[in-house]
């Protein structure tokens, strides 16, 4: 029998405010434990919430770029639980009246996993989300031998839980979701989303149904998913797993598992006879919240998003639509570019420099874009040497090398090494007649009609010009001496 | 009026981590069934013309901008924590 999955995404992401969503203290990764703490993210009785303005105009902005319908009134609501991670037995957040709601992300072919781009079944899925919310961090808990550890540094930072439909059907499109939206929170400087911070975070909700039912199968939930590459893995794990208890006529039970990386399997962490029953209530502590104002403030922080933008550079830069994509799935990358393009006579040049040269050296430097040591413009100068002729492209090769592991000019480079291409025509007249004289066969053959002997000739002339001479120039002159 | 079944004591107490006697339980069972019983007399009351609220003032909108300052110290924070090690809290040992 053919087995269907659904798959919904519970995304959990840190927004990129400078303090806590409730309180004032810092948001930092990496800090000392508890150095950014006070009575309200510590749960002292008595102490009071006061709502993140930038918190709730970025959480609208994010359902602008999704496409979300935002709510004209929002509450936020207690989920009651008790756990050390969250010492006053409540996380703040929003259960009836969200912030956002509806909304899609759509998935770019580029977004696959490099090796299911060629098989991707549904191209430019959209996948609907249910809602979005914002809610508050709670602490980090370290699990020792004998104890636990708490921090409560992360208690409180603002946290939007994105919630999608049950609309993705394999590891490899939860995969280019899960890209696809980081892409956006980043391009609207929402959340840095860099998953091994926990900025992301990710609960997957799996069920596998034989392709002929009409309703879901039992949903099964994986826990704190923190890599997309570690999702796409646990969920290939749980689907085949799930197929093979039907299969043997196994009654699948809604239950949560975790996902061990390093063993490659999931694991049952519990069933629903402990489900839980938050009692959730309005927050007496916090007032309601209208949208309007928010609204005006962040219509216009809505950025180009990955999309719009692929399809401009395909437009003004005249690059292919998969380099416009490889260039528009990093912000950083694609700023870089539109500031080197930005000057350049042939701007695809350009985009094939960072994409192969620069990409290259950067990868096998360990570095990335943001500590590349070629400014975009000096990147700009080395390809309009090479468009306007002064230097050969195999020349170009050399000067970026150096310009990479010295951060020095191409211009001057090129002054200090005398690099140069022979582009003056009488110069290359009187190499090529030197090269003809001195290879009368293959001159010979070449007027007989055989074509082979040219590209000997002409590498003859770059030789004598130690390579300075321009390959095309030297071609052109050759030909036409041969042909007269 | 407000049923019996509108409050389940011994549901909510085991929600809320308390352990009571069967005693107990059927003594809140009884006095929190009349506090329920008294707050049914709202629903006499004509409110077809008053708009759902979702906060008993009609304030909104009371926001702080988004700018950190420093509070506790690492020791303040900790200072009536039972065990602590390292500048974390210690609990027993809990699963998830």
């Amino acid at each position: 029998m053919k087995y269907v999955a659904a798959v919904g995404l519970e995304v959990h992401v840190q927004l990129k405010t400078r303090s806590k969503m409730f309180c004032a203290c810092p948001v930092e990764f990496g800090a000392e434990p508890n150095t950014h703490t006070c009575p309200v993210c510590l749960g002292l009785p008595g102490a009071l919430p006061v709502m993140n303005h930038e918190a709730l105009r970025m959480t609208v902005l994010t359902g602008l770029m999704l496409g979300c319908d935002i709510a004209p009134i929002c509450k936020f609501d207690r989920k009651n639980y008790f756990y050390p991670d969250m010492p006053k037995n409540y996380q703040i957040s929003q259960y009836d009246m969200p912030l956002c709601t509806n909304g899609s992300v759509s998935l770019h072919d580029l977004a696959y996993p490099k090796d299911a781009q060629k098989n991707i079944v549904t191209p430019d899925k959209e996948v609907h989300l249910v809602r979005i919310h914002l809610e508050e961090d709670v602490a980090k808990s370290f699990h020792f031998e004998n104890s636990t550890g708490i921090d409560f540094n992360r208690a409180g930072t603002p946290l939007m839980e994105i919630v999608t439909q049950p609309e993705i059907n394999s590891p490899e499109e939860a995969f280019a979701f899960l890209t696809s939206l980081k892409q956006i929170l980043i391009y609207g400087g929402v959340s840095d989303a860099e998953m091994e911070k926990g900025q992301l975070r990710c609960d997957c909700n799996i069920s596998v149904r034989p392709e002929k039912q009409a309703g879901l199968g039992v949903k099964i939930e994986i826990k704190n998913m923190n890599s997309i590459s570690g999702v796409r893995r646990a969920l290939a794990y749980e689907i085949q797993r799930q197929i093979s208890a039907l299969e043997t006529g196994e009654k699948l039970e809604q239950e949560t598992r975790g996902w061990d990386d390093a063993a490659g399997e999931t694991f049952l962490m519990r069933t629903k006879e402990f489900a839980h029953d938050y009692r959730y209530f309005p927050d007496p502590d916090l007032v309601p919240v209208t949208t309007e104002v928010l609204l005006a403030d962040v219509r216009s922080r809505v950025p180009e998003l990955p999309k719009a933008k692929r399809a401009r550079f395909v437009q003004q830069y005249q690059v292919s639509a998969y380099d416009a994509g490889v260039l528009a799935n990093d912000l950083v990358l694609a700023r870089y570019f539109e500031a080197a393009a930005k000057g350049a006579k042939k701007p695809k040049n350009v985009a094939n420099w960072i994409l192969n040269d620069l990409q290259n050296a950067l990868s096998g430097a360990g570095k990335t874009i943001s500590d590349c040591p070629i400014p975009p413009e000096a990147l700009d100068e080395l390809v309009n040497l090479i468009d306007s002729g002064k230097i050969s492209g195999k020349q170009g090769k050399e000067v970026f090398a150096e310009m990479f592991a010295t951060g020095k000019r191409a211009a001057a480079i090129v002054k200090e090494k005398g690099i140069k291409q022979l582009s003056d025509l009488s110069a290359i007249e009187a190499l090529c007649d030197e090269v003809i004289s001195a290879n009368p066969k293959a001159a010979a053959d070449f007027k007989a009609g055989n074509v082979a002997p040219l590209n000997f000739l002409k590498g003859q002339v770059m030789k004598l010009s130690k390579g300075k001479a321009n390959p095309q120039l030297a071609g052109e002159i050759l030909e036409r001496k041969l042909k007269s | 009026m407000a049923r019996d079944s509108d409050l389940d004591v011994a549901y909510v107490a085991r929600l809320a981590r308390l352990n009571l006697t069967k005693a107990e339980t059927e003594l809140f069972q009884k006095q929190l069934g009349d506090v329920l019983k008294y707050v049914e007399k709202l629903r006499e009351l004509n409110v077809s013309g008053v708009e759902a609220a979702a906060h008993g003032v009609p304030i909104f909108n009371v926001f702080r901008e988004d700018a950190p300052r420093d509070w506790f110290t690492a020791e303040e924070a900790l200072s009536n924590a039972p065990r602590q090690t390292d500048g974390l809290f210690i609990v027993p040992k809990v699963v998830e």
